[in-house]
Formats: C-alpha cells, structure tokens, sequence
C-alpha cells in the first residue's frame, strides 16, 4: 500500500523522531527511560496539547487561531477572580470559563465568515482582546487556594507497572481520543478537511460553511478555555501574562505534527506527538541542567524548518508523480 | 434567426425538463432573451454558442446560481426555481465543471458522500462508505482505491467520480459544464462511454462543449444559442455541420462579405520572419506548422475553444511547447517564457486585457511604457522626460481619448484602453505583434479605427498574428488566415482565397485538410503524439 504509506508518511517521520529523541535522551540519562518521566512529560504538557488539538482542527479548515495563548492567560485570571475574590466554587466557575471562551472563539469564527475577514487579522484582534480583558480582571498573579484544588492535583489514575496518569494527562490523552473520533468518524471532521481542501468546492458540494467556521473557532476557543483550567491546576494561580506566546508553540506542534498550514491535510495524532517532541526537548535540557532553556527554542526552530522543508520536499515528490498521468 | 425552433421529435411521456421563455439580464445588458430549451428522457443533448452566447447564464439559472428574471422552467411538468446549489441538487439537477469541483485531499469515497455519509451509532460508518463508494464507481468501469486522496487521480477519473457523485444524488438532469477540456482522447472515450450508459438509464445530459467532433459523436440534439437568443433546436442527425457552424456564427452564407480578388495565391518566397514546426503541447493544441513573414497578417479563424489563443500563447511562450521547433531568422530559437519572445521581438496584447493587460491603477503613461521597461530591464529606468515623450507619441499617433498621459487607465473606455496596450508593444517596436481578439467589447468606431491601424502597422513592416472571431474583419486584413477546429490547425487559405464561405467551410469540415489548400497541416513530428 504505497498509497497509505504516502499518506501517513509526515505523522510516520514525526513518530520517528519522537522515538528515536527518546532512545538517545534514555541512553545519555540512566534515569530517563522511567513511566515517571513519561508521566511528567504528559502532564507538564498537558494545555498545549489540549490547546494544539483545537488548533489542530482550526488549520485542517484552513484557518488559524492566534488568540489561543491569550485565551489561556484570560481563562486563569477569570478563574481565580470568581474563586478568590468572588468566593464561588470553582465547578461553575470552570463552567463560566468554558462557556466564556468557547463563545469568544464562536464570535470570532462569527466575524470571520460573515465579514469574509482573514483569520489571521480577526484571531489576532482576538489575541489582543483577551489578553486586555485579563488585565481589566487584575493585573497581579491571583493565587488560587480553593481546596478542590489540591484534591484536583492529588487525583491520579495509577497503573500496576508503574505509570501514574495525572488529571491534566488524563484530560489531554481524553482530548485526543475524541478529537480524533470528531475528526474521522463524523460529519463534522469531513466538514473541517472538505473546507481546508477548497471552501468554494466545499460550498458547492452542500458542505454547511459558515456553521462549521463558528464551531471550529468555537471549539478551539473551548479547547483553549479547558486548557486554561488544566494550567490555573498546573500553576495554581491566575495571572493575565500567563501561556504568552502559547499560540505560537501550538502552531509548530500541528506544523511538526504533519498537518499543512493551507489546511485539508493532517492528523489529530501528528500534533500530539509534536507536542510531545517539544516537550522531550525540553525535559532534555532539563536533565542536563547545564544547558540554557533557551537551547529549547533553539531546537524547536530547526525541527520545525527542518519539518516544512520535508512537508515541502514529499509535495514536489507527489506533484511530479501524479501530474500526468496519461503521460505514460 | 429564420431558424425553427420546434422540437425535433414529441415524445411520449413529455419532456424531462422544458425551459421557456428565460430571461435573464445583469445591470442592463439581456444576457438571455426569451430563450427556450428542452431536454428529454434519456437524450445528450448539445448546449453550443460562442463567447456571448448565454451558455453559462443559462446553466447558472438551471442549478440555483442565478435568479431568472423571466420565463418558466418545468421539470417533468413541475415547475421549479432552485434558489442554490443544494436545492438544485435536490430538485435531481447534478452538474460536473470543467475544473472539478470535487475536493482532491479528500479520499475518493469522502467525496462521493460528503455531506451523506453512511451514519451508525452517530458516527460515520466508514466500512458502509467504502464499500458503498465502490458499489457506486462499480458501473462506470472504475476499480480504483477509494480510499486515496482524489488528487492522485487523473482529471479524467476526477470527472468521472463528480458525475458518479451527482448521478448518486439522483440526478435525474446531468450538466456537463466543457467536461472534456482537459481530457485527452482516450479519456474522452472514456468520458462517453460514462455518458451513454447514463443515457441508456433515463437520465438527460446537457453537454456544454466546443468540440464540434464531439458533439456529432454523442449527442442526440443540438441547441445553438447567441447573443442570448435562441438560435434553434435540431436533430444532430439533421444538421450538417456546416449549417451548425453557420447558426453558430450567425451568418446567412449566400449573403457573406464580398472581397476585392486579390488574384492567385502568391507564393511568396520571402524567408519567413518566425517559423514553427511541429509546434504544440499536450492537451493543448495539436502541433502545427506556422510560418510569419515580415509584413504579413497572419491571422487565425475558429470557433470558441478551438485552439487559437492557445496557438499563440505557445508562440509568445507563454506556455511551453512539449514539442516541434522554432526558428526567428532562420536561428532555432527556444521560447522558454515570455522575456524570450519579447528579447526576440515579439508583442503581445492579450484577449482578457483587464485580467492579463492593463494594470488599471497605473497611469496612461506607466501601462504604455510598461513592456519597454520590462525589456530594459528594471535596473535602468527610463528617464521620466523620455516616458513623457513616448506615450505622449503613442496617445497622438493611436487617438487615445484621456485628457492626460497621468490619468489612471481604468478610468479610460475599453477601445482607448484596448490602443493603450497596443501601443505598450508599439513602444517596444516589435517584429511581430500578436492580436488577441484586438476588436472585442469595443465600440464600433475605435473597432474601426483598430482595424486601419493594423493595416498601417503591416504596411510598416511588421508582421501580424491576430486572432479573431470576426470574420469579415479578418478577411478584411489578413492575406492569410489558419483555420482551427478542436485544437487542431485544419486549413490555410491564402490570398484570393480568403472569405468568409471558406473559413466557415474549414471550420465545419468534417476531417481535417478537407479545405485545406496546398499546405496541409501536417503531423510532423506530432506523429507520435495521440495514440
């Protein structure tokens, strides 16, 4: 099945890469082939991931989401303001948020087909609304105290040999698993691909446009908003600067990740494990402790050009394979 | 417009759909015109019209893109008016494009049910789908991978898969929108053999095409549209060609123009200035020999579609020949692009000059001196007193009407934008210019005043290549006109044989050099090309 193999080959290689990364951090750190840093690893990472699936969905339809970091950093501040200083519960203050950011990207997704208006400028209006709303809520870190917190970062799934899934991990592993039964296995998915592909097609083949821009927005907002929690739990606070330039590490995840910036082509699991690439680099520094962190970027950088570079490359291969057929 | 109009044959059970009377007009200008049209159960029928005609706006109003301002349009004796896409669908309306409006990164069988997919549980089923997907392609004779994305699939594929889809989704009434464009021979074999299957079902097809070979091979009827009138509706087995060519066109042949005889064709044993031999591309036009000599108009005749624009496009290099040779000045030359041609000294004014001519915001001015420039190259300007002096030449000598060299082209009527452009080439003195319909959507005075100023031009020296769908124009002022037909040079008529009888003779004539006088458009090495 070479078809397949052409297909799978972008998520095949980041596999690879994740693999192969793991192997060489395992062999140079005694301690690193562990289910604890495995663990660590997914739960460090947990709201990009989270985050990266519905940025993952908003590139498939061609699109882009740059508010998504913002959303995060409104999210938390939200939630520490309605706990702390409102004295709610923080269920329906998860609610709120969720309701809150998921309507926020609806309206973008709103703006964005109704005005016909680039993505790129209206997600970055966006950007720019939701980090200004966080610091109207306050501009200190709010630390957030609330004792279902602490039971929230006790609560583990434990496995007999040995791995112990956090909430956070659990959440995002969650995430993945119905991002891609949405993706593949419902209308909506074929919707997404069918619009990255050419929206006029798509229009004209009865695929409903405007609906699905709203919930693709929609749901990238959600995710953003429930990524949000996941890193008030993980930080145990709320601050209006927090998860800056998170839009960005979310891009290269679904860019690394096999899924083409154009839209139409990609996997829900290709971002994953670009995410959990990023997050490698990162645990590497950190085991070897004399590195800067900034070596971190650094790497992402390179991986991340040299992924487009191959995107490119295994397009041109296609392009003069399947050109003319007829030619033979 | 003595044509009949009464349907060729009643039959039993009454049309399948029975258009009458459409009318449609856009900001003043009637794009149909009472216009009536039937298809029947089971029947291919030709749509066929030139540039103008009312192909598209008709087939628009059909599948729900446009609202028809007049008229009645019955489908199996109901009346309806698809308000889009969708409901045309609904309504058993499918329609296949030339481009295929399909989605190539999607799988084959993602494409055939988007939007319908095969549902358990609330999720897609996607076993039923492909299985479904195959079942469906089963009785086109295609046994493919439904699975891989469609963009691997040659368009032929492509386009059988759009019809399987809209076939799918019950359409009782299939449009073929110039389906067989970018199909080589065998996939048109292909193709047809997919639309008389569909035929033998029950099922009416509209093919819109502008293959005269095509439409004799498969359809049943012909229905000639122009001007957005309708011209007539005849048996395909009734109709000679050259009367559909006539009807077409639009010309009575008896009352053609007269010409002066301009005595034998001379053979003129100049060297020619640009020749080509066995020039073509694949899927574009066949490979021909063309010769230009200094002086000389060259011009080409032929239907819509029929390989003109497409000749003179690989002769300005615009697109790359895949085969044959040319020569300028007896040097074999290779026309890589665009800056080749012009390096050689040729011009060229295109058909669609807002898309590929003028560059509206630009002054007079910077449009006219546009082609020197990019001759120059952009590291030496010319200096800006020189412009001046240039197009203020250029805007006496071709009668521009804009109050100043400055004034933003666009704001200028198509006639003095269409001597704007002819004059960015003029600047560049070329050797040869090239004519894309010089006369189209201009009045009728500046057409006049285009046409004397070609005539000045070739006197000068320079060689012509016009392309023209007027033909009392072209016999006019071209002592040698290139008949096409399908993509394929059919006829050269010279001299004294030049008139508007003959070329509408060449392009009707049913095989190829039929007309053609002694110098038939040979293979040569195009030989190998189709199989």
């Amino acid at each position: 099945m070479t078809g397949a193999l052409q297909r799978f080959l972008p998520l095949i290689v980041t596999t690879a890469v994740l693999v192969v990364g793991f192997l060489i951090c395992a062999t140079q750190f005694p301690n690193f082939a562990s289910w604890r840093v495995v663990a660590n690893l997914l739960t460090d990472n947990a709201f990009l991931g989270i985050t990266a699936v519905g940025m993952t969905f908003v590139i498939l339809s061609g699109g882009i989401d740059l508010s998504v970091g913002a959303v995060i950093g409104f999210t938390t501040v939200l939630l520490a303001v309605l706990i702390e200083h409102g004295g709610w519960h923080p269920v329906p203050a998860f609610a709120v948020a969720l309701i809150a950011a998921g309507g926020f990207g609806a309206a973008m997704g709103g703006v964005i087909h109704v005005f016909q208006m680039p993505p790129f400028i209206v997600t970055l209006a966006g950007m720019f609304i939701a980090r200004g709303l966080g610091f109207v809520l306050t501009t200190d870190s709010v630390p957030i105290n609330h004792p279902l917190y602490g039971e929230l970062n006790d609560m583990a799934l434990r496995f007999d040999f040995g791995l112990k899934l956090s909430l956070p991990a659990l959440l995002m592993l969650g995430v993945v698993v119905a991002a891609v039964v949405l993706a593949h296995w419902t209308r909506f998915g074929a919707n997404l691909y069918a619009l990255g592909g050419n929206r006029q097609s798509a229009e004209l083949m009865g695929v409903p446009v405007g609906r699905t821009t709203v919930a693709v927005y929609g749901l990238s907002g959600l995710l953003a908003g429930l990524a949000g929690i996941v890193f008030s739990l993980y930080t145990g606070a709320g601050y209006s600067l927090a998860a800056t330039g998170v839009e960005l590490d979310t891009i290269t995840a679904v860019v690394i990740g096999g899924t083409q910036l154009t839209g139409g082509y990609g996997y829900v699991v290709g971002t994953f494990v670009g995410v959990l690439i990023q997050g490698l680099i990162q645990t590497y520094i950190t085991f070897d402790g004399t590195l800067s962190s900034w070596w971190t970027k650094i790497a992402i950088g390179v991986l991340l050009f040299v992924f487009i570079l191959l995107q490119k490359g295994l397009l041109v291969v296609w392009a003069g394979r399947g050109g003319e057929p007829a030619e033979a | 417009m003595t044509a009949s109009t009464a349907p060729p044959s009643a039959s039993s059970s009454g049309p399948l759909l029975a258009i009458r009377g459409l009318s449609k007009a856009f900001l003043g200008v009637q794009a149909l015109d009472g216009v009536d049209f039937t298809l029947r159960h089971g029947e291919i029928h030709a749509l066929l019209g030139e540039n103008g005609a009312g192909k598209s706006t008709l087939i628009k109003t059909l599948t729900g893109v446009y609202l028809r301002d007049g008229g009645t349009v019955a489908l199996e004796g109901r009346e309806i008016a698809p308000r889009g896409v969708e409901e045309a669908q609904r309504l058993h309306i499918g329609t296949v494009y030339q481009e295929v409006n399909l989605l190539p990164n999607l799988s084959v069988a993602e494409n055939l049910f988007l939007g319908r997919q095969p549902m358990r549980w609330g999720l897609v089923d996607r076993g039923a789908m492909r299985r479904r997907a195959r079942a469906v392609l089963q009785p086109y004779g295609l046994s493919i991978d439904v699975t891989a994305p469609l963009g691997r699939f040659s368009v032929a594929t492509q386009q059988i898969v759009a019809i399987a889809r809209a076939v799918d989704m019950s359409a009782k009434v299939l449009i073929l929108d110039e389906p067989t464009a970018s199909l080589d021979a065998q996939e048109v074999a292909v193709l047809f053999k997919v639309m008389r299957t569909l035929r033998s079902r029950g099922i009416g097809i509209v093919f819109v095409t502008h293959f005269l070979d095509q439409v004799y091979e498969v359809c049943d009827s012909i229905t000639v549209l122009r001007n957005g009138r309708l011209v007539g509706e005849r048996r395909t087995a009734d109709l000679p060609r050259l009367d559909l060519v006539a009807m077409m066109l639009g010309r009575e042949l008896e009352a053609a123009a007269h010409r002066i005889d301009l005595g034998p064709a001379e053979v003129d044993s100049r060297p020619p200035l640009a020749s080509f031999k066995g020039f073509g591309k694949s899927r574009s036009v066949e490979p021909f020999d063309l010769d230009i000599r200094p002086g000389e108009v060259v011009a080409l005749a032929g239907l819509l579609g029929s390989g003109r624009t497409e000749t003179v496009r690989l002769v300005f290099g615009m697109d790359r020949a895949d085969r044959g040779e040319a020569t300028v000045d007896g040097q074999a030359v290779r026309l890589k692009g665009p800056r080749d041609a012009v390096r050689l000294g040729f011009g060229f004014c295109p058909e669609d000059r807002k898309k590929e001519g003028i560059v509206g915001e630009l002054s007079v001015r910077e449009n006219i001196i546009l082609a020197l420039q990019a001759r120059q190259g952009w590291l030496k300007p010319i200096p800006r007193h020189r412009q001046e002096e240039i197009a203020d030449r250029f805007i006496r000598l071709l009668d521009i009407r804009t109050p100043d060299a400055e004034r933003p082209i666009q704001l200028l009527s198509g006639g003095n934008q269409q001597k704007a452009l002819l004059a960015r080439w003029l600047a560049t003195e070329p050797r040869l210019l090239i004519l894309d319909e010089p006369t189209r959507g201009i009045d009728v005075g500046a057409h006049a005043e285009i046409i004397r100023l070609i005539e000045r031009l070739c006197a000068d020296g320079m060689a012509l290549l016009v392309v023209s769908s007027e033909l009392e124009e072209i016999v006019a002022y071209s002592r040698r006109v290139v008949v096409l037909r399908d993509r394929r040079h059919v006829a050269e008529l010279r001299g004294g044989e030049v008139s508007v009888e003959r070329i509408v003779a060449a392009i009707a004539s049913e095989t190829p050099n039929a007309i053609a006088s002694e110098t038939p458009v040979t293979a040569g090495s195009g030989a190998e090309v189709r199989q």
